[in-house]
């Protein structure tokens, strides 16, 4: 079992509100992400899971015990933090068996255990070395199997990836996740990596200035953003966002600012009826936009002129100039366009995202 | 390293280092070839035809045994060896504790409380005495090798506690936060993962105090009067300097025979010992 619930978390830092009023219930086996930026209260909320950090205000329970005022070795908790924290001192085996020898356990028990995380790591072989005769990916790797040997009711992962290079850290990404359809732990994660989130998590947890802008499953983010931040952080390139003032012409309703006029699709149209004469703000995905064909005259469309052009093999990047607004498209990698052209460009009506100007909410 | 011609290395480094060199161990050459000269060189004058300082064909241990057999100096080996450790281990134990409260356990003033014991090593010895060697009267701890052991941590403790301070911040954090998640109380997490991580500081506060407290004079020599309780520095300069006498042969080889476990203590360590001074922590 690992079913953690926050109700009401809340942490303050020397008059600074850290975290604010988050409420959560992570179900037991799930592999939940924290994402968002630098300070957002996503390490802090992790802390304060492990015990490391009093709460300010509100319950922690962890299997339906309030846990806020266990030590962290009463919680039943492993952790796998970003620099890894391993012993210098002691050889890969003794860094495994030290939660174990903490909590006496016998001694072929510690060595059944030790073994059998090192052989799902693969680092049978390095049991008798020490952390710094080790890659960076072989830490890491004693890192969580010093997690795993607990085998306990919830993982904590604080940033594990983000001290490894690009190639490993895809490598890694996706042992974490085949290790968790293995042990199917409760796994709490934090990160500043969309991607992550978004390949690891069952469930993303989106945090912005210690409040939880949105939890849900990782498409639902991308899809059905709750707000302009969720939007603007989940997905790769960012979506682009124009602030547009709706206005109605023959019964259809418009979308324009200097450089852009769109007949809004009906399905968009019906949300913003009451916002006609006021100005919202409209996101559209890079990879939702491509270049109009005579085909596509019936969809949205707007002109724009390429500034520069980003070869990615897979796809290409054209940063281009739409009226006073800077916009992102990713178009197929066979299109030949070059840097100056003026092109016509279709988003997917489907696609469209509006958000209220001055809360960002979606609406 | 400096590039280019060969001659610059020779001028900018070789040279230099050279100079250099010698001007540090020039006083040890001399108290090396003072302790083994005999008396008939050591005191002929500097316009004798035969005068030459810097070198002997002639070397003897006559100094070394006047000073084993004429005076106590192996008594004030024993004491200074003595005071030395005992001082240095009281002192190490509460810098230790202390620079690890003062570092880690987050407790109002901690800051300034490290702040008022760094400013209690900056008190002058040649004050401080005046007040102890009253305190020192009152518990009839004078003429005792305790005067000493319980008067030097004053200085070695803020001096130990504030380079373990320095030394702890400089262990990561997560290292006891992993131990504490791990099961280990915070006790434990000291004992068996932050202490022996910051064994290369430990050594390095020890080797210092060590040090301070072999070298000490002043409170040895206030505190100390009779001859067999004398340390090292305090016997050879009271014993082998009367009054406008100097004993030069007998004093550099006591000089000499006294500096030697401190060099020792040095090179053992000298590996930890730099390690400890730049705070590293391999891991």
């Amino acid at each position: 079992m690992g079913q953690v619930v926050l109700k009401e978390i809340n942490k303050f830092f020397d008059g600074v509100h850290a975290v604010k009023d988050v409420n959560l219930q992570i179900r037991d086996k799930e592999f939940m992400v924290f994402v968002g930026p630098s300070g957002c209260g996503k390490t802090t909320t992790l802390r304060m899971i492990a015990g490391l950090e009093a709460i300010s205000s509100g319950d922690i329970s962890i299997d339906g015990n309030v846990v806020n005022g266990l030590a962290p070795m009463d919680r039943d908790i492993a952790m796998v933090f970003q620099n890894y924290a391993l012993y210098p001192h002691m050889s890969v085996y003794d860094n495994m068996a030290f939660g174990l020898k903490m909590r006496k356990f016998e001694k072929p028990e510690i060595d059944k255990r030790v073994l059998e995380a090192a052989d799902i790591l693969g680092i049978g072989d390095l049991l008798k070395r020490r952390p710094r005769q080790l890659s960076g990916g072989q830490r890491q790797r004693v890192a969580l199997g010093r997690a795993i040997v607990r085998h306990p009711r919830v993982f904590l992962f604080d940033e594990p990836l983000s001290n490894l290079d690009a190639k490993l850290r895809v490598q890694m990404r996706v042992e974490l996740k085949k290790l968790h359809l293995r042990l199917g732990t409760t796994a709490i994660y934090v990160t500043h990596d969309q991607v992550e989130a978004m390949t690891l998590g069952d469930r993303v947890v989106v945090m912005k200035d210690g409040v939880v802008q949105q939890v849900g499953e990782p498409l639902e983010l991308y899809n059905q953003p709750a707000n302009k931040f969720v939007a603007g952080f989940i997905g790769s390139p960012a979506m682009n966002f124009a602030v547009v003032t709706v206005t109605e012409a023959n019964g259809s309703l418009i979308a324009e600012n200097s450089g852009l006029r769109i007949k809004l699709p009906d399905e968009t149209a019906q949300r913003l009826r009451g916002h006609i004469g006021r100005e919202v703000m409209l996101g559209v995905r890079p990879e939702d936009l491509t270049v109009a064909g005579s085909a596509d005259l019936d969809l949205p469309c707007f002109d724009a002129v390429i500034e520069v052009v980003e070869q990615l093999g897979s796809e290409i990047l054209l940063d281009m100039k739409v009226g006073e607004n800077i916009m992102v498209a990713s178009v197929e990698p066979t299109a030949r366009v070059r840097v100056g052209d003026k092109l016509r460009f279709a988003m997917r009506p489907s696609r469209l995202h509006v958000f209220n100007a001055q809360t960002e909410a979606a609406i | 390293m400096i590039e280019g011609a060969r001659w610059r290395k020779w001028v900018f480094f070789y040279v230099p280092m050279v100079l250099f060199l010698l001007f540090l161990l020039f006083p040890f050459y001399w108290m090396v070839i003072t302790s083994v000269r005999p008396d008939g060189e050591l005191y002929r004058p500097w316009n004798s035809i035969n005068y030459n300082p810097f070198w002997t064909w002639k070397p003897t241990w006559e100094h070394v045994r006047y000073l084993f057999e004429e005076t106590l100096f192996a008594s004030w080996l024993w004491n200074t060896t003595f005071i030395a450790l005992a001082s240095t281990a009281i002192s190490l134990v509460c810098g230790v504790f202390a620079g690890y409260a003062l570092s880690r356990l987050n407790f109002p003033f901690a800051g300034s409380l490290g702040t008022a014991i760094f400013i209690t090593y900056l008190v002058p010895q040649t004050l401080l005495f005046i007040p102890l060697a009253e305190i020192i009267r009152n518990y009839r701890l004078g003429d005792t090798p305790w005067s000493l052991i319980l008067t030097y941590p004053t200085f070695l403790i803020p001096f130990c506690t504030w380079l373990m301070m320095g030394y702890f911040k400089a262990v990561p954090k997560e290292l006891e936060e992993c131990a504490r998640i791990d099961g280990a109380s915070r006790w434990q997490a000291m004992l068996y993962i932050v202490i022996p991580v910051a064994i290369p500081g430990i050594l390095s506060a020890g080797i210092f105090a060590f040090t301070l407290s072999w070298n000490e004079f002043i409170y040895a020599l206030v505190f100390l009067s009779s001859p067999e309780q004398k340390t090292v520095p305090v016997g050879v300069t009271s014993e082998l300097i009367r009054g406008d006498v100097f004993y030069w042969g007998p004093l550099m080889a006591g000089a000499l025979l006294g500096s030697i476990p401190v060099a020792i203590a040095y090179s053992f360590f000298v590996e930890h010992y730099v390690a400890g001074l730049t705070g590293s922590v391999k891991g």
